[in-house]
């Protein structure tokens, strides 16, 4: 089952996912870019991978490879419900 | 001192714990790391080591060897800015035997159940076969040559060899080296288990009549090589130094040594001549003695056809019987724990051997620790390694004075 897709939920699903990537909580805002996380071009797949298993969002790698804060990442989940 | 290329760190991960002075100490107290028939690194946890970044974009074989290399890197006085050294004159080379295989049945896994798109975008880089050299090269900055050797059970003691020569040759200062095995999957139990290689009594027992098959372990070893000038001119302490490497092929069977250890044989012969240590000049023999009926038996030939008359005074003694067979890490391993071996001065017994077999009648250091007769010389050593496929790689190490 798909989750209903709010900014809320994206940005709680999106937060989960970068805390298994190893970012710390405290580091974790929208206008963080993924560069200064450390989050590079595989974790994004791995988060396109989350997000189309909870929120049914289908993403490329295409799609992630223009993405820079992780405010752009919940914003583009988010406007493609 | 001299030209000589010498070890300066050693670093290990094994079932007896995190260390390399531990496994040595381990061993030659006559501690087991094997539990239920497998030798397992059970209290290592890649997260407190390395942080959750690293740990998520590592194999548990590269976990190992991220490990065992901070604690060589350290000890050599490599860790901060290379020591000295360009960083791009440092290589890396690790051997394994099979690689990041749990990485890879658990994404055949997703494969076979979720469907491609599911399939995990670290699988590749965490399954291949060069994941534990290009991880360590990645983390120190390390930009010398970098590859891996894959040899079975020989990678080790080859990838140590080839950073030996690479510094021989000029092509780097210092290199990173050593093996690295994680592969206790039920894939490659299974497999080895339906060959009768592995023992059904799960005990490791080198050289004994009652031996039926090796013992799976896992693990890693790393070592730092340098040239011996450079090493004292840094502080750094001299360990050991690494005199000869013997590479050979039996081309005999996949599996099956060649039953009068011709190639072992020749592969001992080359390592000694290319150390210039003469056969009569050995004082230990560290056996890849793996407690399969096959292995024990060629090698043991093969270190009387090569070592002569004296072969019988030699110790000769297997760390396989305290931790297990590491796999494509052990040849590392074993070349630590003769590293140690020689600076103490001391063989390490091989455990578990009571019945002697009619023709394997060497020394097998029964009885406990043995110490080395000295003859007023450095004390030299020789550490073997055999693989599946016929590989043999033999290292000659001696005293560092």
């Amino acid at each position: 089952m798909s989750q209903t897709i709010t900014p809320e939920t994206v940005e709680q699903a999106v937060y989960a996912a970068l805390k298994t990537f190893g970012v710390e909580p405290h580091q974790m805002t929208r206008e963080a870019t993924f560069e200064s996380l450390e989050v590079d071009s595989l974790d994004l797949v791995e988060l396109a991978q989350i997000v189309q298993e909870e929120f049914g969002v289908k993403l490329d790698a295409a799609h992630m490879a223009g993405l820079n804060t992780v405010g752009d990442a919940i914003d583009m989940v988010v406007g493609r419900a | 001192m001299s030209d000589a290329v010498v070890i300066s760190g050693v670093g290990a991960v094994t079932p007896l714990g995190a260390g390399a002075q531990r496994l040595f100490d381990g061993w030659l107290a006559g501690e087991s790391g094997i539990e239920d028939g497998l030798g397992r690194c059970a209290d290592f946890d890649p997260v407190a080591a390395l942080g959750v970044k690293t740990a998520r974009r590592a194999d548990r074989c590269t976990q190992f060897a991220l490990v065992a290399a901070e604690e060589a890197l350290a000890q050599a006085g490599l860790g901060a800015d290379a020591g000295g050294y360009d960083p791009n004159r440092v290589g890396v080379i690790l051997g394994t035997g099979i690689g990041g295989i749990d990485t890879l049945v658990r994404a055949q896994h997703v494969l076979d159940t979720g469907g491609p798109q599911r399939v995990p975008p670290l699988s590749v880089p965490l399954m291949m076969a060069n994941a534990p050299s290009g991880s360590i090269a990645l983390r120190h900055g390390l930009g010398g040559p970098s590859y891996s050797t894959v040899s079975a059970c020989a990678a080790g003691a080859h990838a140590i060899g080839a950073g030996l020569r690479a510094i021989q040759a000029g092509d780097a200062d210092a290199m990173i080296v050593g093996g690295a095995e994680a592969a206790l999957v039920e894939l490659s139990r299974a497999g080895f288990a339906v060959m009768d290689a592995t023992s059904r009594l799960g005990v490791s027992r080198p050289f004994d009549a009652r031996r039926d098959g090796f013992v799976m372990g896992e693990g890693a070893g790393v070592l730092v090589l340098e040239r011996e000038t450079a090493a004292r001119g840094r502080g750094a302490r001299v360990i050991a130094r690494l005199s000869g490497f013997g590479a050979t092929s039996d081309a005999h069977h996949i599996t099956a040594p060649h039953p009068q250890g011709d190639g072992a044989r020749r592969a001992i012969l080359r390592a000694l001549q290319d150390a210039g240590v003469p056969p009569e000049a050995v004082d230990y023999v560290n056996a890849h003695g793996t407690s399969t009926p096959l292995n024990d038996r060629a090698e043991t030939l093969a270190l009387k056809s090569s070592l002569g008359d004296r072969a019988q005074e030699i110790p000769v003694s297997s760390l396989k019987s305290s931790i297990g067979h590491l796999l494509g890490a052990a040849g590392a391993v074993e070349a630590i724990v003769t590293a140690l071996a020689l600076q103490a001065g001391v063989a390490p017994p091989t455990l578990n051997y009571e019945e002697p077999e009619s023709g394997l009648d060497l020394d097998y250091v029964a009885d406990g620790p043995r110490a080395l007769k000295r003859n007023g010389r450095p004390l030299a050593a020789i550490s073997n390694s055999f693989g599946f496929g016929g590989h043999n790689a033999v290292l000659c190490l001696q005293e560092a004075r």
